[in-house]
């Protein structure tokens, strides 16, 4: 929560405070006077910075985000529609990330310094350097222009049925998933080979569990706490992936809207998807440290 | 065995060397010859595919693309050195601070790293524009102000393991301040950590740059870069595939010889630090 404040601080200062006149900024130097003592007045700039943070707060806390200055329709509903994209695709991109990222790691250790597993560690490497945008453009490319399986971007919206929209954002997800995963699969990967070398591994083999009763049922969960670490600084990058991703596929996503805003210079918009966008990233952040809690017991003995 | 020798053993740290090895004499090279000059527009020969004249062709505006390509280096590379300077100068210092004092400096510096988590390098270089405006400058900004926070933390935890040495015990016996301890005991021996770090954090930076120009934020026209060059290339798709090809193989042997360079490192520069195999 005071972390949620501190942020919300900083982005009133930066987009608020630091370019002086918001006013002058957005109608540009070509303005009249009177334009801009307009705006200023609507965006209540009149009052001292003070109160307009307060007001900014009192929004956020209400929904009550005020009007978007290029769109004219109040921002909170913006946020609400594009959402509809950008939320399905980085759940999609999430789910996607895990799921390769830990059938890859788990795999590479079992099958640790053996052609799976250089071959797996080879690949993420790879993986790792490329960029997600290139990746993007390469899977156009393959699927869209070459194959014809998939449209080169935009999004039909959910209205027109399910199926076409979900279509639209696998591409995408793909693009997105595939260079986390990437990363996942390596700490994934030497997560589970630092917990093989562990005594009690040696024990329950020496009791006389199969090498994969250990693996699914002492290994995987200690192993998963690194994982579930990496995977929330992971959600950050999550984030801003969206945003290059959406401009890649045209999809009328949060990172869409915030990238037209700012060619708008409209910063109340700016503003607020910022904040969500950092709100995001700390709640997320704040989920997995009581996920450790509940998946290792010890360390919340630890910290207590 | 000799330092050298090792190197040259070291698989992953001889690839990587030689990739990044190939990107610092391409962007330097790219100061005395170029094939072509960059930004030398030849309509009539737009869109050409490789040839001797044009080794990997031209684009939509008859520029040579081995010509940007080469320029395009020097940008990268301004990127990364200056954005992971940042990082170093202010992060290491804070690092270093927070081990140096503990208590509430300790505190708010690691506070701060926290904080500075939830802005990654691209939201603050949106908002960074959303004020500036777009350009070169704005994205080296944002993606120094991101590599603080990661240095910050690694510092502090590496200058903190060299605090509880018996060493330093024996240095402030000597009568030796926390300032003279911090720079002949502390910063020689996380140096090896900081080197490995820089060097991913300078992948890192080539990537985020790559992303700020794709989306127009970054390195503005004429000046080449590999990012917009990707964009550039994405609206000749259908036409034109070949010209996504070569800046974003660009991107990714840079980033690749960076990370493959800061993997060998960290096995030669620190034995105890290697990974397992």
């Amino acid at each position: 929560m005071a972390t949620l404040l501190v942020a919300s601080l900083v982005i009133f200062i930066v987009l608020d405070i630091l370019p002086g006149n918001a006013a002058d900024m957005m109608l540009g130097e070509s303005a009249t006077l009177e334009a801009k003592q307009a705006l200023s007045a609507r965006l209540g700039l009149d009052r001292p910075p003070a109160q307009r943070y307060a007001a900014w707060l009192k929004g956020l806390a209400s929904g009550e985000l005020g009007d978007s200055l290029s769109y004219s329709v109040p921002v909170a509903q913006l946020i609400r529609e594009r959402l509809q994209v950008t939320a399905p695709l980085a759940l999609m991109a999430m789910l996607l990330t895990a799921g390769l990222a830990l059938s890859l790691g788990i795999y590479a250790a079992s099958r640790h310094n053996k052609l799976g597993d250089v071959g797996v560690m080879g690949m993420s490497q790879i993986g790792i350097a490329i960029p997600n945008f290139w990746f993007a453009i390469i899977l156009i490319f393959v699927f869209a222009v070459k194959l014809q399986w998939f449209s080169a971007g935009g999004f039909p919206g959910w209205e027109d049925g399910f199926g076409e929209a979900f279509k639209a954002l696998i591409l995408p997800a793909v693009a997105l998933a595939v260079v986390q995963a990437a990363i996942l699969a390596r700490i994934t990967r030497s997560a589970v080979l630092d917990v093989l070398r562990e005594d009690f591994v040696r024990t329950a083999r020496a009791k006389g569990l199969s090498q994969r009763a250990v693996l699914w049922r002492h290994v995987l969960r200690n192993a998963f706490v690194p994982v579930l670490t990496v995977m929330g600084l992971q959600f950050a990058n999550l984030l801003t992936g969206t945003i290059v991703v959406e401009n890649v596929f045209s999809l009328p996503g949060l990172g869409r809207l915030i990238f037209q805003a700012i060619a708008n210079r409209d910063v109340i918009v700016v503003r607020n998807v910022v904040m969500l966008l950092a709100a995001a990233v700390i709640v997320i952040n704040f989920i997995v440290d009581v996920l450790y809690a509940v998946i290792d017991p010890r360390l919340k003995a630890h910290s207590a | 065995m000799s330092f050298l020798r090792r190197a040259l053993r070291h698989k992953s740290f001889f690839i990587g060397g030689i990739l990044v090895a190939m990107l610092i004499l391409t962007a330097i090279g790219s100061f005395v010859w170029t094939p072509y000059p960059a930004a030398e527009l030849d309509i009539p020969n737009k869109l050409r595919l490789p040839s001797a004249a044009h080794w990997l062709g031209t684009d939509s505006l008859g520029r040579d693309i081995v010509s940007l390509l080469i320029v395009g280096a020097r940008n990268s590379i301004a990127v990364g050195v200056i954005a992971v300077g940042i990082g170093i100068a202010f992060g290491v210092a804070l690092g270093l601070l927070a081990a140096a004092r503990r208590g509430w400096v300790e505190e708010a510096v690691m506070r701060f790293a926290d904080f500075t988590f939830a802005f990654p390098a691209l939201l603050s270089a949106i908002m960074l524009t959303a004020i500036y405006g777009p350009g070169l400058v704005t994205s080296i900004v944002a993606i120094g102000i991101f590599n603080v926070p990661v240095f910050a933390r690694i510092t502090r935890a590496a200058a903190n393991t060299v605090w509880s040495r018996e060493f330093v015990l024996a240095a402030r016996a000597c009568g030796k301040g926390p300032l003279r301890i911090t720079i002949e005991h502390v910063l020689p021996n996380i140096a090896s950590i900081l080197i490995v770090q820089a060097t991913i954090q300078f992948a890192i930076a080539i990537l985020a740059e790559a992303a700020l120009s794709y989306l127009g934020l970054g390195t503005q026209p004429p000046q080449p870069s590999w990012g917009r060059m990707l964009n550039e290339a994405q609206q000749m798709l259908f036409s034109a595939p070949q010209l996504a090809l070569y800046p974003g193989a660009a991107i990714a042997l840079s980033v690749l010889g960076l990370n493959l360079m800061g993997d060998g490192l960290r096995d030669l520069l620190d034995p105890r630090l290697a990974r397992q195999r």
